[in-house]
Formats: C-alpha cells, sequence, structure tokens
C-alpha cells in the first residue's frame, strides 16, 4: 500500500480502532488484524469510485466484522467447534448492534488493548511492537526499519508476545483503579519509548519516524480522553507535545543537529508548545507530580523561553533536583548537571558530570562533559572526551555533530 | 485455568533456621494455603524438601541415568509449587503476590490444557 495514499491514511487513523473492537469481540488478535487489513484492500477498491463513506471507521469495522465471519465459517478449521460458534454469536451481536455504537464504546476497545499490549508480563521491546502492529496499523516490516531490527526477528517477537497473551489468557481490559500504579506505568513507558525512537534516533526513514512520534502522541491522547484521573498521561503526553514542537528546529537544511540552545525558536510549533504548555499546567494541578510530569515542566520552562540565554535555568535546576528525588537515576544527574552549567558556568556542571557513577559507556554523557570542557579552554581533555563519546556507537547525526565539534577544536 | 507456580528461593541450611521461623513461616503459609482454597482456586501444591534430598534422572540415547542431587548447582533453585486455577494470568499474579516471601522469586507458567492444544501448536508453526 502506498503509504501516502489517502486510503493508507485512514489506514493509520482508523485500523487500531477497528482492530481493537474485533479483538475485544474475537479473541483473537491475527484473525482481526487479517480482517481489517482485508477490509481495507476492499475500501482500496471501492472508494476511489463510490466515494470514502460519511463515516470510514464505522465502514471499515462493519466490512472487517463481515470478513471476520466469513472466515470463522469458511475455515471450518476451527477445530473447536464451541470456540468458533462462541465467536460467531458474539459478531453477529456486535453486528447488530453496529451502528448504534458510542464512540466511547470504540475507544473503550482501543484502551483495553493498550493495556494488554503494555502488560507488564511482555517485554518492553515486545510490548513496543505489539502497540505499534495492533493499534498503529504499523506493518512488521515498517516497526523492523523503524527499530534497525530485521523483519523476520521483528515478526518473530510479535509472534511470540502474541502467543504469550493466548497462552495465559492475558484479559483484554481496563485495569480497575487499584491495580492503575501498578499497570499505567508500563503503558507510559512504552508510548515515550515509541516517541523517542521517532523523535531522537536519525537513521532510518525519515518518514516512518515521524508516524512513530504521531502514534505515540495519538495513543497518549486516548489514554488522557479516558483517563483524566491520571495526571501522569497528561504529564507525558504534555512532555511529548513540547518536545514534538521542537522537532524541525532540531534538525538543519542539511540534516545536521542542533543543540536547543542554538536552535531557531520561530520554528517551534506554537500551536503545539500552547497545549503542551496547558496540559503540563493541568497535570500539575492533578496531583503530586510523577515524573512525566516534571520533565514536562522542565520542557515548559524551555518552551516559554525566547533564547537559551533568556531561560530560567535556575527553575529548571530546581525542577530536575525534584526528578532525581521521584525518578532517581544517572541520566537524570547528567541532565541536571548540564542545567547547572548553564546556571551556575562550566565549573560546576562539570564537578557533578565526574561525580555521576555508571554512565562510563554512555555516549552522552562524554558529549556533554567534552562541551564543557571545551569551554573551559581545556581543548585537549574536550578532544579526548570527544574521541571517546564518537567510540561509543553514536547515531549517524550524532556522529556528525561530534566530529563537527572534534574538529573545530583543532 | 491452571497455572503453575513455582518457588525458587536460596535454600538455607537448617543450623541457620529457628523453630519460631519454622512456626511462623508454617503459620503463613497454612494461611495463605487457606486463602488459595477458600477462593476456589487451590488445586495442589507443596513445600519441598532440601536439595540434597534430591535424584536426578538424565536422559540420552544410552540408558537413563541416575545421579544424585539435582541437575545443576546453582544458589536458587525449587522449592516448592502451587497448582492454582483461576481466570488468567492476572489473577495467577494476584495471588503469586500474596505469597509470605522476603526473596527468591515465584515463575509462574501457564498449563497445558490438553493434546489438543500441543497439536495446534505444532500444526501452526
Amino acid at each position: 500500500m502506498a503509504r501516502d495514499s489517502v486510503a493508507a491514511r485512514a489506514f493509520r487513523e482508523e485500523s487500531g480502532r477497528a482492530v481493537a473492537t474485533l479483538i475485544r469481540v474475537t479473541g483473537d488478535f491475527d484473525l482481526a488484524e487479517e480482517a481489517v487489513q482485508e477490509a481495507f484492500i476492499i475500501a482500496l477498491e471501492r472508494w476511489p469510485h463510490e466515494g470514502v463513506p460519511a463515516n470510514p471507521g464505522a465502514w471499515i469495522t462493519q466490512v472487517a466484522r463481515n470478513k471476520a465471519i466469513d472466515r470463522i465459517r469458511r475455515e471450518g478449521v476451527l477445530r473447536d467447534k464451541v470456540a468458533a460458534l462462541e465467536r460467531l454469536e458474539a459478531l453477529h451481536a456486535e453486528a447488530e448492534a453496529g451502528p448504534g455504537e458510542q464512540l466511547g464504546e470504540i475507544e473503550d476497545d482501543r484502551l483495553r488493548l493498550i493495556f494488554t499490549c503494555c502488560h507488564p508480563a511482555l517485554g518492553a521491546e515486545a510490548r513496543v511492537a505489539l502497540t505499534l502492529r495492533s493499534l498503529g496499523g504499523l506493518s512488521t516490516a515498517e516497526i523492523a526499519r523503524a527499530f534497525l531490527a530485521g523483519e523476520s526477528a521483528m515478526a518473530q517477537r510479535i509472534v511470540r508476545a502474541k502467543r504469550k497473551i493466548a497462552a495465559n489468557n492475558i484479559p483484554y481490559e481496563v485495569p480497575v483503579v487499584e491495580q492503575m500504579p501498578e499497570r499505567l506505568p508500563a503503558v507510559l513507558a512504552t508510548l515515550y519509548l515509541i516517541f523517542n525512537e521517532g523523535y531522537l534516533a536519525a537513521s532510518g526513514e525519515e518518514l516512518v519516524r515521524t508516524e512513530l512520534s504521531g502514534e505515540a502522541i495519538r495513543l497518549a491522547r486516548i489514554l488522557v480522553a479516558m483517563l483524566p484521573r491520571q495526571p501522569e498521561a497528561r504529564g507525558l503526553l504534555a512532555l511529548m507535545m513540547l518536545t514534538d514542537a521542537r522537532r524541525t528546529a532540531r534538525l538543519d537544511r542539511d540534516g545536521e543537529l542542533v543543540l536547543l540552545e542554538d536552535q531557531d525558536r520561530s520554528l517551534w510549533d506554537a500551536e503545539q508548545i500552547a497545549e503542551g504548555l496547558e496540559l503540563s499546567r493541568e497535570a500539575s494541578a492533578g496531583g503530586p507530580a510523577g515524573p512525566y510530569t516534571v520533565q514536562a515542566r522542565i520542557a515548559a520552562v524551555h518552551a516559554e523561553a525566547t533564547s537559551a540565554k533568556e531561560t530560567d535555568w535556575d527553575r529548571i535546576v530546581r525542577l530536575y533536583a525534584w526528578l532525581v528525588e521521584i525518578a532517581p537515576g544517572p541520566v537524570v544527574e547528567l541532565n541536571r548537571a548540564a542545567a547547572v552549567a548553564m546556571r551556575d558556568g562550566p565549573e560546576a556542571g562539570l564537578e557533578l558530570i565526574e561525580a555521576i557513577d555508571g554512565l562510563d559507556e554512555y555516549q552522552p554523557l562524554h558529549g556533554a562533559r567534552a562541551d564543557l570542557l571545551s569551554r573551559l579552554g581545556r581543548d585537549k581533555e574536550a578532544a579526548r572526551a570527544y574521541e571517546r563519546a564518537l567510540s561509543l556507537n553514536p547515531n549517524p547525526v550524532e556522529r556528525r555533530f561530534l566530529e563537527r565539534r572534534l574538529i573545530s577544536l583543532r | 485455568m491452571q497455572f503453575m507456580l513455582a518457588l525458587i528461593a536460596e535454600e538455607r541450611s537448617w543450623e541457620e533456621i529457628t523453630p519460631d521461623e519454622v512456626k511462623k513461616n508454617l503459620a503463613e503459609m497454612g494461611q495463605f494455603n487457606v486463602q488459595l482454597t477458600e477462593a476456589g482456586a487451590w488445586v495442589t501444591g507443596g513445600g519441598l524438601q532440601e536439595r540434597a534430598t534430591g535424584t536426578t534422572v538424565h536422559y540420552s540415547d544410552d540408558e537413563p541415568l541416575v545421579t544424585d542431587g539435582p541437575f545443576a548447582e546453582t544458589k536458587e533453585q525449587l522449592s516448592g509449587f502451587w497448582i492454582v486455577d483461576v481466570e488468567s494470568l492476572d489473577d495467577a499474579l494476584a495471588w503469586a503476590k500474596k505469597v509470605p516471601l522476603q526473596s527468591g522469586h515465584i515463575e509462574i507458567r501457564p498449563m497445558v490444557t490438553g493434546g489438543k492444544e500441543l497439536l495446534e501448536k505444532a500444526e501452526r508453526s
């Protein structure tokens, strides 16, 4: 399917909905996905002559439902006749309820599916792949390309995850409120991984990457709409919006990395920023702030500043100190050190970086260290630090950035 | 559906275990088992005696070979198990979290329901 065609775009928008509904009814991931695929093939044939129906999503779900019924009938292969009959009955009941279907119910289906795909019993990579496949309508090949993995390995990963769900009867339902603290973080982490894969990594097809970030934002919107009492979902959406707003400014015309402090802020997406700021405020007001909300507030401080110089670095340092409290870890320490360097000067930042444990293999640490050393005029040490960063497998865009920095020192 | 909850823990020598500890453990585990039974989830289960009492049979093309003790020398090992009958992994997880344990871990595995299921898996792949 041509990725830029109208139908393909409709596919992205609608397939997650249709698949979610059919999985609920049939309890079968593969049957649901195949039926929805078939429905889209029919749409591709018909829509160009007959016009796009008023409600494309409902049309797709309806046709996919009929395809699923056909398939269950045709494939008398279902050895378990009772199960086959149960599925048929459920599909017919669903079809009769059809047009009266409330939008809320469809969103419920997608929400259930998000929680199933991001079940803590699945590995992080499997969650990402399954979420993109089932809810995002990305093909296995596209997911494999986005994560620089082989297609067959990716297919294996998805098959294994689906089998695990089936073998363990992992329920297709939104967890009760008491389970949320345990279940929601896995969902949020999965969406943030998908977002970052689309935002940070610079290799792979640009289009697929933009779609990954867009998909993560779309799914986070469902969470926010369906779980209004979970401020961290809102915080995550805010963080993604405020970060994604900078997407265009992050690379220059030649595709080279531009640091936050050097970005042309007129390129930032004002609409996304406005929405992100609003979401960030709402998330903060929703209760004790979790890590995504605090990160959103940091992004908000950047978004509100007219330049790196005019940024309220003191506020950012304080927010990072808070983040260290609630979500401790060396990467957070590194970010705090970078903020301290902006507020108190490179020496203070460097001192904090030198004290960080456990990031010796982390390329950004050496990049940040090199930058501070060069600001202090310690060029030889800076060069060594850039070389160390380069030895740690940066992605192509980062590599070119580090190399340019290194050359400028000589 | 049925799940096995396999209790994997480090074995402690009898010298370091006090009678009070034994009493406490028995009471706690007993209580947990009562809860399982009352909820209708209990199928079977029990604790295993120490590793040194175990025997292993190894299979190959030759005759089965019997040796003393368990196969692998790992610190943590199978120390007990439950078979529970519940709706889903989530229920099994909820029970596993209630097991009165201070260390070690519990491995949760769905049981094969019958030969038909295995046959289907083999045919699918």
